[in-house]
């Protein structure tokens, strides 16, 4: 006779009552700096999108073409294990993104931890703000933006690199034959968010 | 590379959950229960979630889940109540949750030996020898407080079964 099975059914936890408790845990340890990293996903116009942040602010945002638990899991390698769901972190990210995707914002106000880049990736990444929203630049002109004329390549790679798109605004970079170059997010991703800043 | 905290509560959440409400009935004090484990697994990770590490993270959680519990219990018996009288018992039955809880009340019902070996035993795995250590018992007790407190839950979810 089992007898386990028949009470474990019986004293079944279901998912949702979990992740209804994980959400409350998330929210407690992050409001007692006990995580790593936090995070949340929230939907877009160009599809769901993954935020991540650490105490020093906004690491990582990634479109949802990549899974959930690989973003987390190269979170947890390249940051910290100590990683959890809490919304609440992201309340002021959250509505910068609705007023931008709203078209009343253009500009992110955010603090942002830059630990996932490094070296000419970073100077690339950190000097994609400077193209204006409204406008592109092509590779070419990033690469001599960043006084490095000759690194065009590696200019794509940093912009396909970005651990912050959108709020780091890669799409802004363009093909300088006018075509649209490759985006993390999917050309088409890359095509509305430039159409809604109404560079196209 | 470490273990991911939100993956090891989703593996370990369903077991510190019945393990608190067996011990404190299905309301809010059992959920702080488990979040306190939860939380104490956090502040001790460094050891905990390192991947040569050797602990056995269940039952880690466990013992950690039945003092939280006995914690709880302590601060709830010492909170002022309106009611003078009140029964002297780990755990309270709780109207907090409507919905499928009740089951848990036939566990809070048993008496405290049967309780508690259910609890660490028979829903948190720890063995015979490890619940008599945490609860200051023997392991022949615990086997036969384990054995009776299921029987009596068993005999109890039959009955209710009849009568619905």
């Amino acid at each position: 006779m089992d007898t386990h099975s028949i009470l474990t059914d019986d004293f079944g936890i279901q998912d949702d009552e979990i992740e209804r408790l994980a959400a409350g845990l998330g929210a407690a340890a992050d409001s007692v700096g006990l995580l790593d990293v936090a995070y949340t996903e929230v939907g877009s116009p160009v599809g769901a999108l993954i935020l991540a942040a650490t105490e020093r602010g906004l690491v990582r945002v990634a479109f949802d073409s990549t899974p959930l638990d690989q973003v987390l899991d190269e979170l947890a390698v390249s940051v910290g294990a100590r990683l959890m769901r809490a919304p609440s972190r992201f309340d002021i990210a959250e509505r910068q993104l609705g007023e931008y995707f709203s078209g009343a914002r253009r500009e992110f106000q955010l603090s942002l931890d830059w630990r996932l880049a490094t070296g000419f990736r970073l100077e690339v990444q950190r000097y994609l703000p400077h193209i204006t929203y409204g406008s592109t630049a092509s590779y070419a002109e990033v690469a001599q933006g960043v006084g490095n004329p000759k690194a065009v390549r590696a200019v794509g790679t940093a912009c396909a690199k970005n651990p912050l798109p959108i709020v780091v605004p890669c799409h802004r970079v363009v093909r300088s034959d006018g075509s649209l170059g490759n985006y993390a997010g999917g050309q088409e991703a890359k095509r509305e968010l430039l159409a809604l800043e109404g560079s196209r | 590379m470490q273990t991911r905290f939100d993956a090891f509560v989703r593996e370990h959440g369903p077991t510190v959950l019945r393990v608190c409400r067996s011990l404190l009935g299905s309301g809010a004090d059992a959920e702080d229960a488990w979040s306190e484990t939860f939380l104490a697994a956090l502040r001790a990770w460094d050891t905990l979630g390192s991947p040569s590490g050797t602990v056995n993270h269940q039952a880690w959680l466990v013992r950690v889940a039945k003092n939280k519990c006995v914690d709880t219990a302590r601060q709830t018996a010492r909170r002022p109540s309106p009611v003078a009288d009140v029964p002297e018992r780990l755990a309270q039955a709780s109207s907090t949750d409507a919905g499928g809880h009740e089951i848990w009340e036939q566990v809070a019902a048993l008496p405290e030996k049967q309780r508690l070996a259910v609890a660490l035993h028979y829903f948190g795995g720890l063995s015979h020898v490890e619940t008599a250590e945490l609860t200051g018992s023997t392991p022949p007790a615990v086997r036969r407080a384990s054995a009776d407190g299921v029987a009596a839950l068993r005999l109890s979810l039959a009955r209710e079964e009849g009568t619905t």
